[in-house]
């Protein structure tokens, strides 16, 4: 009898540090779905990708070790969440062409420019609309590392464990994804030019 | 002796992630110093990055926040 009060006790604690968890998960929401919505096809997957997650945190919330980064956490769950629901009909194509080198958006806008001398100017020639657009056609494994580390402010190392890829690979798709974002946007603003 | 302009071009990603040594770093910088090209493409990749980061940022919607929270499991 003498162990109720200790296991009340503990439920109590566990009670507390489960609720504790919730609300820190929570509040990172804004955040989560900043990067959860480029890495879904579309708003509608966005938002059932995040209630996965979600649920799935909350289910298994003791896995999470405190004082561990909760926001990667979240983000590990949702990229295997995001697999395993087959979204990656798409394969990497890694054996495409990518001629654009980096210079090749600039280059062109500059072209087009009427002589505009501010970088800033050039860049507001491209639309919010053809951005969106470009960015989901980058493939999905590049376009998960571009859009967690360029949108979600991770680390080449968090990225990489999130996704579960070495450090190096994050490097190369992260530079490849930035081309081929930026090769969308030319083709984009070239069409509009004509 | 490579092109200069397309070495630069190679260091311009890390370069503005900065993870580049301090070597490397100083010989983009001593390039970009004296190629205004270059420094008006690496300028414009700054802002771009910008621009792109405010175009594609999306609020969550607040219908999902509620339904997030319904799925916080209930005290017994």
């Amino acid at each position: 009898m003498d162990a109720e009060p200790e296991e009340g006790q503990r439920l109590a604690t566990e009670a507390r540090d489960r609720v504790r968890f919730e609300e820190d998960a929570l509040a990172l929401s804004d955040q989560v779905y900043r990067v959860a919505r480029h890495l879904a096809s579309s708003r509608e997957d966005a938002d059932e990708l995040m209630q996965e997650t979600y649920a799935r945190a909350f289910r298994s919330w003791r896995s999470f070790t405190p004082g561990t980064n909760m926001r990667a956490w979240l983000l590990r769950i949702l990229t295997n969440l995001n697999i395993d629901r087959g979204r990656r009909q798409q394969r990497a194509p890694q054996m495409q062409p990518l001629e654009a080198n980096d210079y090749f958006l600039y280059d062109k806008l500059a072209e087009n420019g009427d002589g505009i001398s501010d970088e800033e100017q050039v860049v507001e020639r491209l639309s919010q609309d053809d951005i969106v657009t470009a960015l989901s056609v980058v493939p999905h494994d590049f376009r998960d590392v571009l859009v967690l580390v360029d949108l979600g402010d991770f680390s080449y190392a968090d990225a990489a464990q999130i996704l579960d890829i070495p450090v190096g690979t994050v490097m190369s798709r992260l530079h490849r994804g930035r081309r081929i974002l930026k090769r969308e946007l030319a083709e984009s603003a070239l069409e509009e030019a004509t | 002796m490579t092109d200069p302009c397309a070495h630069c071009e190679q260091m311009m990603q890390p370069y503005l992630d900065h993870v580049l040594t301090d070597e490397e770093m100083a010989q983009a910088e001593a390039h970009l110093a004296e190629c205004v090209d270059c420094q008006r493409r690496y300028k414009f990749e700054e802002s771009l990055r910008i621009y792109v980061r405010k175009a594609v940022n999306e609020p969550m919607p607040e219908e999902l926040r509620v339904k997030l929270s319904a799925l916080r499991i209930p005290l017994e």
